[in-house]
């Protein structure tokens, strides 16, 4: 199956600091990549390149910002419109055919149409990401690019979110996300991503990652990502993360 | 750009408490201008403690000059409250009832007369720094004004004097019996006698006594001009050598009005950029959907309108109260409009800068208040140097050219309308260009 993104060669710097260092993947229609790693890794760095938040400074991607639906850590959104508003909002900025009719689908999907007309900013967590989610998929993007989606939800919330997620994956999007929560990506991902100071050090389906470390194939991804890292990233670096 | 612009006058329309400042602010400041214009200053409130014996007057030659009369002129520069004694003024210049209390001894009109020792009134005041300077300036003004009206009277009943002892006659004012002849006439009189006189040492003598007579009266004739000059040695004769002359309340209005446009403006402008970044949407419009300029150029229009019908509505309302050439009110709006540009621009350039609305309006306001301080400080008020700088600092940021482009479109005074609005445009690009810059990154 041919890629639905390619990642080729991309590098970042910020003023000293490596943030990426050629880095190299694709993700295929269906699929669910999940980017995992210690913090400052360059996850977001390179979830924001791929959204076209930021240019790269070496590298390319087979897909332009306007085909790939982003998703920020943070739900971006105007908390004193509605529900309603946020979304016919979106749809106009991004030149959606019939607007409406997009704003009547996204209702739909996301579960909200009862919240439509309520004001953003007295939503809970949960509901406040899936308007999130839903402006993501405005422009029925190929591609989803998720920065650590479910952080800040309850279990329940976290639980309604990625079966929502992994509905979009079956439909045929090619959906690469972040998290701390490495659980999420065992339950979730077919494939993890392993990156740490702007570099890929592991790219394979969860349990290759288990095995990398002599783990059951039904072992804790966790202390399985603890120990890949501890002996793959140098101690001082390790310690100065 | 259009649906952005919907998208902020929505948000602004549901910040109740934005929206009712955004319509309180100039008409409340449009009345409180107007009518401090209108009414004029206040005079103060002062307690004075007037001494003297009732109708005590003093001699000045043959007139008399009524102590009473100092008092009241004193009376009409401020306020007055009649008290008895120095220690109830004092109380009530310390319960500020008063702002200060005026002492008037009952050896006024007994030092005046003696010519050797100065009379003084004694003022007591109170209150900080502040208050003590206005205080104090106030009240040097009303002694002033009654210490000039008093002398003028003084100088009145001098002059009379020294017009009788030229004049002569009855001279039992000042203290002389019988009808004298005048200083004027004894040179005639002695020319005279001395045509009948013989050559020798009494002739000469009496010529003499005749040339200091002719000299005195001279002299004692020039003593009355003397005595004018005295009572006020220089008078000013004012000339303007460029613009125009503007009277002081138009341009107090139009200093309100240019300080109303930037607050609004800049604040505007820095908390609507500021609050794309708050709400992490800065990250998803850039991505394409809205290009950085186009955001930028959204923002500062959007507080730029607002900014300029509140600005030109609070000049109508001061209009009310204040003679305004309302024929003009076409290059009014010009100037406002340029203002307004520039103000947005700088409010976008400082929102680029800040991460959250609150940082945002707190950054427009450091700046915006001392910027308006520094364009007022007039020429020649610090050190040459001191105000080069100043004048260099008020140069590159909006508010002096904004103040000097509404000053010329209201009251005609220079430098040009044309020059200042040339100098606006200039600094809404080089805003506009640091703006951008800021802008740089997204999230």
């Amino acid at each position: 199956m041919s890629a639905a993104l390619s990642v080729r060669s991309v590098s970042k710097r910020f003023g000293p600091l490596q943030a990426l260092s050629d880095v190299t993947f694709d993700v295929r229609a269906g699929e669910m990549v999940a980017l995992i790693g210690p913090n400052g890794a360059g996850k977001t760095t390179l979830l924001s390149i791929i959204a076209g938040v930021q240019p790269a400074d070496a590298g390319s991607l087979s897909r332009g910002p306007a085909e790939v639906g982003w998703v920020p850590q943070q739900p971006a959104l105007y908390t004193r419109l509605s529900v309603a508003e946020n979304l016919g909002l979106f749809a106009r900025l991004e030149r959606v055919a019939d607007p409406r009719a997009v704003v009547e689908r996204m209702l739909d999907q996301t579960d909200l149409r009862s919240r439509a007309a309520e004001q953003v900013g007295r939503l809970s967590g949960g509901n406040r990401q899936r308007v999130n989610v839903a402006l993501g998929l405005m422009g029925d993007p190929p591609v989803l690019a998720l920065d650590e989606p479910s952080t800040s939800l309850d279990p329940a919330q976290r639980e309604r979110l990625w079966l929502f997620i992994a509905d979009l994956a079956r439909a045929g999007r090619a959906v690469v996300f972040s998290t701390h929560n490495v659980a999420e990506a065992q339950r979730y991902a077919a494939r993890v991503i392993v990156l740490a100071e702007g570099t890929i050090l592991f790219d394979g389906a969860p349990s290759a990652l288990l095995q990398a470390v002599g783990e059951r194939e039904d072992g804790d991804l966790e202390r399985a990502l603890v120990r890949f890292l501890q002996e793959r990233v140098p101690p001082a670096e390790a310690i100065a993360r | 750009m259009r649906w952005l612009l919907r998208k902020d006058l929505v948000i602004l329309g549901r910040s109740r408490l934005l929206l009712a400042l955004l319509v309180i602010y100039p008409v409340a400041v449009a009345l409180l201008i107007g009518l401090a214009l209108s009414r004029g200053p206040s005079r103060p409130r002062v307690a004075i403690v007037n001494e003297t014996a009732p109708g005590e007057t003093l001699q000045v030659g043959s007139e008399r000059v009524s102590v009473g009369q100092y008092a009241q002129q004193l009376f009409s520069q401020v306020q007055p409250v009649n008290v008895p004694t120095r220690s109830q003024a004092v109380a009530k210049v310390r319960s500020g009832e008063v702002v200060a209390a005026i002492v008037i001894p009952p050896d006024i009109a007994a030092r005046v007369s003696s010519a050797t020792s100065q009379a003084a009134v004694e003022v007591i005041y109170n209150g900080d720094a502040l208050e003590q300077a206005i205080v104090q300036s106030q009240i040097n003004a009303a002694l002033a004004q009654a210490n000039l009206g008093f002398s003028e009277q003084i100088q009145r009943a001098a002059a009379s004097a020294i017009a009788l002892l030229l004049r002569g006659g009855n001279l039992g004012a000042l203290g002389a019996t019988g009808n004298l002849v005048g200083l004027d006439e004894i040179p005639s009189v002695l020319h005279r006698v001395i045509a009948h006189q013989p050559p020798g040492p009494d002739r000469a003598a009496l010529e003499r006594v005749a040339a200091f007579a002719g000299f005195a009266a001279q002299n004692l004739n020039l003593s009355k001009n003397v005595l004018a000059t005295v009572g006020q040695p220089i008078r000013v004769h004012s000339r303007l050598l460029r613009g125009r002359r503007t009277p002081l309340n138009t341009f107090a209005v139009v200093v309100a009005v240019s300080i109303s446009l930037m607050f609004v403006c800049v604040l505007l402008a820095a908390g609507g950029l500021a609050l794309e970044r708050e709400e992490h949407a800065l990250g998803r419009l850039v991505r394409g959907l809205v290009s950085r300029e186009t955001l930028l150029a959204e923002k500062g229009l959007l507080a730029a309108g607002c900014s300029l019908v509140l600005a030109f509505a609070m000049l109508a309302g001061v209009g009310a109260f204040v003679t305004l050439d309302w024929s003009r009110a076409g290059l009014w709006l010009l100037a406002l409009a340029l203002g307004a540009l520039a103000f947005g621009a700088l409010g976008v350039a400082i929102g680029a800068l800040a991460r959250e609305v609150r940082a945002a309006s707190l950054l427009a306001f450091l700046l915006s208040l001392p910027l308006a301080f520094l364009a007022l400080v007039p020429a020649g008020a610090v050190a040459h140097g001191l105000y080069d700088a100043i004048s260099a600092v008020s140069f590159v940021f909006p508010f002096k050219a904004t103040l000097q482009a509404l000053d010329a479109a209201v009251n005609r005074a220079s430098p040009s309308l044309g020059s200042s609005l040339a100098h606006l445009a200039g600094l809404t690009i080089l805003f506009g260009v640091l703006a951008r810059l800021g802008l740089r990154r997204a999230e």
